[in-house]
């Protein structure tokens, strides 16, 4: 594929600049001969890394057979990471498969983000250089062990040519290659003679038997970094003559500037430019206070005609209204309404689901450097092409004359992978507007952010469901109505179909229970306020309205909640297998202690199967204290056990925290919450002691990222519900006070 | 203005508007960038550090407040030489417990935790979540916070 071929969606709604395919003689893998290697790694980023530490920097006497790792004469080796590391471990994953196929020492490998390139490191799921939907790992396990082995046998190749030996005779371990003779020597003293060696074809890859890392233990390869506080993240980069730059961002969704008086802003020290740009009023100052200080002060009379005006309540009316009448078909099997006549019970409940702002602990930032013919662009970029075409298009440069580097993310649940890539595009509006070569950095406050949109969806929710005398589920209806977060995007040729938003309904459409009959349906509503995937997507809401109905439909059977599920689950293994491990390890079936409750939920999404049992018990005052969730994952093979593991811990507190407390709600169009205060987070105290246990398995690996986040909150709602009685039908929890029964 | 302050061991002067806060001293000023930037608001605590020895926000004190005072980073509280046993301990049991995920509030998450064990050297479940509450990682990490502070309690 050339960069030409990127999905026409894609390029057609961005309306890009059409980029000059690359030159393939240097885009190709190529052998690569001794000392120059590197430099043909290299060759492929314009020559303007000054700015930022990223980007594939030449060493001499490296061997560099594929532009997914580097061995250079110091014994480095350097993996190079084509997907952005927000904190899901991409590059300590990465690192993994390299360093098992390798047989490197731990010690020994670094890491480095790649730069952007849509062909030599796009993400197979995508088909453009890009992470999200969990991917990061799945998309690339062949790849980057391929790699690693490319390596390992160049340079064994390279050892028997030295040491004029059989290369069978030889063998690799941590790091160290070594011949029956006795004869050794490190990658670093062969990487030189390596890199002449012909690249293999197809090396051969281990079999999982012989694993030393994968599915066992790689620690993270960015832990001392982010300990001792040198890992740079966007915020962090400082260039000579850089100026910091804020936005005065409009107060509602789809307001304009009208005019706007400068005086007070332009009068602090350190503020050097104020600027009208498509976003609003930039500020550009010669550091941050004096960027903030300015944009506070600064007066904007706002034209408000064109914005979203009505509050969360209203909305919340608006879709419960539509909630009587049918919508558009996700799924249908079996026939309902004689199935509903039928029933001797119909269970149903009306769910709620606020926006949700992702948060991430780092604000929206980012880095740029233009001086009219080329550009450098710092920033935690998760999907590179798109914000590479972005930045190439504002500007009006070709591909080959803007760098992208991607450095460390602070966190990003989904608000990073932005389809407009508008905080790309900003600061390129306001590079260009302000016109002097110098590295601007837009900061986002966390005023900015929480107010900023690109929220998960609010969604509105129904289900009716019937159960015969039996207490057997036999009809199902699930009516969804919410925001489409993928139409008007590129995205929407992937992701919307027939009307279906498959981001609005995933998680209900593949209910996963033995159901005889069964309609799934959507209304997808417009609105002011822009939408975004926030970590787990559609499984954030419909994980919490199947699994809670689950167990109200259960209670009024009279059944044990597992037993329940279990019975419909015969054909859905993975799911049943998850459910069983974390039963049993949680203890199910047995007494719970006084003034504690338990609750069960099971759930698939992103192809990996997670089940958590929730041991929970109320505060004085009613309110939710979660004391122990134990969750069980099936990942397929779990490349990076403790990755897994975290990824669960952070996924099951992050959903946790929005469960319990998150709420983003607008009143007559404003965003009412501002900071951490409004907008409530999980903290420590409010954590539960997680315990995860991961099902053993040989099937490819899945995602982790996100399949941990939308299981907790159905959990603690079903605890709820066994110990109060209560349905938890709005969330958050906070909304209400629960008592308890016994 | 111009303010004379001890950063981390060595005296240092500064001469800025004296409303600006230390956070922003550290960061823009001093090129100390692994103190966080999070909320701007006493909210977060990722802009955690230390003053004449006790964790503070430095998105809450200004440039003014710190004339003549002590202040410790994380830059301060990392390295052999530098580094106080209780640091260190804390360092590598964040290191031995991969605890960071993103990361950005680690720095912040040390400062208090250092400062917890500092006074409180064995430290309950309560203790910690009393101390480390203002702390907020939206990656979730406090499983392994918890867990890394315990750990370090036990080497110190
Ligand atoms: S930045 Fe100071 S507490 Fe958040
Ligand atoms: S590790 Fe990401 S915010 Fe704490």
């Amino acid at each position: 594929m050339t960069y030409t071929d990127l999905p026409n969606k894609l390029t057609g709604i961005f309306a890009m600049p059409v980029p000059k395919p690359p030159d393939e003689s240097r885009r190709s893998f190529l052998k690569i001969s001794g000392g120059v290697g590197a430099g043909l790694v290299l060759g492929l980023a314009a020559p303007l890394p000054k700015l930022g530490p990223t980007g594939a920097q030449a060493t001499s006497g490296a061997l560099a057979p594929n532009p997914f790792l580097r061995v250079a004469a110091d014994n480095t080796v350097t993996v190079i990471i084509k997907h952005l590391d927000k904190g899901q471990g991409a590059a300590t994953g990465l690192a993994t498969l390299v360093a098992e196929e390798l047989d490197a020492d731990h010690a020994q490998i670094k890491t480095e983000f790649a730069p952007a390139d849509p062909i030599k490191y796009k993400n197979f799921a995508f088909g453009v250089q890009g992470v999200g939907g969990s991917t990061g790992l799945a998309n690339s396990y062949e790849q980057y062990r391929t790699a690693g082995a490319t390596a390992r046998a160049m340079l064994i190749a390279a050892a028997a040519r030295t040491w004029n030996v059989k290369a069978d005779d030889i063998t690799v371990k941590a790091g160290v290659v070594s011949h029956s003779s006795g004869k050794s020597a490190t990658f670093g003293e062969l990487a030189n003679k390596a890199a002449g060696e012909s690249v293999p074809d197809k090396p051969t890859l281990k079999d999982p038997k012989d694993f030393v890392f994968i599915g066992k233990s790689f620690p993270r390869v960015d832990s001392p970094a982010k300990v001792n506080g040198t890992a740079l993240y966007t915020i962090d980069h400082q260039f000579d003559g850089m100026l910091i730059a804020t936005i005065a961002r409009p107060p509602m969704f789809g307001a304009k500037v009208k005019s706007f008086d400068a005086s007070a802003a332009e009068s602090i020290k350190g503020v050097v430019k104020v600027l009208p740009v498509p976003q609003g009023i930039a500020i550009l100052a010669t550091n941050t206070w004096a960027a903030i200080k300015a944009q506070r002060a600064i007066k904007v009379d706002w034209e408000k005609s064109g914005a979203e005006t009505r509050g969360s309540a209203e909305l919340v009316a608006e879709y419960k209204a539509l909630l009587d009448s049918p919508g558009t078909k996700a799924r249908e099997e079996g026939n309902l309404e004689d199935a509903f006549k039928a029933a001797v019970k119909i269970v149903e409940a009306d769910f709620e689901f606020p926006y949700l702002a992702h948060a991430p602990m780092e604000p929206m930032d980012c880095v740029v450097r233009y001086d009219g013919s080329s550009a450098d662009i710092c920033t935690g970029s998760q999907m590179q092409t798109l914000d590479h075409a972005t930045a190439c298009k504002v500007l009006g440069l070709k591909p080959e004359a803007v760098n992208l580097h991607t450095v460390w993310a602070g966190g990003s649940f989904g608000r990073r992978a932005i389809a407009d890539s508008h905080y790309v595009r900003e600061a390129c509006d306001i590079a260009k507007a302000y016109g002097k070569a110098v590295p601007i950095k837009v900061i986002w406050t966390r005023e900015d952010d929480i107010k900023g949109g690109w929220y998960r969806p609010l969604y509105v929710h129904r289900i009716k469901a019937g159960l015969d005398k039996d207490g057997t589920i036999v009809a199902w209806l699930h009516r969804i109505v919410g925001q489409s977060i993928g139409a008007g995007t590129p995205f929407e040729a992937l992701l919307v179909k027939d009307g279906i938003d498959s981001t609005s309904v995933e998680g209900a459409n593949n209910l996963p229970y033995a159901i005889a009959n069964i309609r799934v349906d959507l209304h997808t509503t417009k609105g002011g306020v822009p939408v975004l995937w926030w970590r787990s997507v559609g499984s954030t809401h419909t994980a919490h309205a199947t699994e809670h109905m689950i167990d109200m439909l259960a209670k009024e059977a009279g059944k044990d909640p597992v037993a329940f599920r279990l019975a419909m689950l015969k054909d859905k293994p993975r799911h049943a297998g998850v459910l069983k491990l974390a039963a049993e390890k949680a203890g199910w079936g047995q007494p719970v202690k006084p003034g504690k409750f338990r609750g069960v939920a099971v759930h698939e999404s992103f192809a990996s199967f997670v089940a958590n049992v929730a041991d929970v018990s109320l505060r004085d005052d009613g309110s939710v204290k979660v004391e122990r969730v134990v969750c069980a994952i099936d990942c397929g093979l779990a490349v990076n056990p403790d990755v897994v593991a975290a990824q669960m811990e952070g996924g099951i507190g992050y959903g946790l925290g929005a469960g319990l407390k998150g709420a983003i709600t607008l009143a007559g169009g404003e965003v009412e919450q501002g900071n951490f205060d409004g907008y409530d987070v999980l903290r420590i105290s409010e954590m539960p002691r997680v315990e995860v246990h991961i099902v053993p398995s040989a099937e490819p690996p899945t995602g982790v990222g996100e399949p941990g986040t939308p299981v907790v909150t159905p959990a603690v709602a079903n605890a709820l519900l066994s110990g109060t009685g209560v349905r938890t039908t709005v969330l958050p929890m906070n909304k209400q006070r629960y008592k308890s029964q016994s | 203005m111009a303010f004379t302050v001890t950063i981390n061991g060595k005296k240092t002067s500064i001469d800025v508007d004296p409303e600006t806060p230390l956070l922003w001293v550290l960061r823009d000023d001093l090129k100390l960038t692994g103190t966080k930037f999070g909320c701007g608001a006493a909210l977060c605590g990722a802009c955690t550090v230390h003053l004449d020895g006790e964790a503070v926000r430095s998105c809450q004190i200004q440039a003014r407040d710190v004339d003549g005072r002590d202040v410790t980073t994380i830059e301060g509280v990392t390295g052999e030489a530098s580094a106080t046993p209780v640091a260190k301990a804390v360092q590598a049991a964040w290191i031995k417990l991969d605890v960071a995920q993103c990361g950005y509030c680690q720095p912040g998450q040390i400062m208090s935790a250092v400062g917890l064990l500092t006074q409180i050297p064995k430290p309950t479940d309560d203790d910690i979540d009393k101390a480390m509450d203002g702390n907020v990682c939206r990656c979730a990490t406090y499983h392994r916070i918890r867990a890394a502070i315990h750990e370090a309690a036990k080497t110190i």
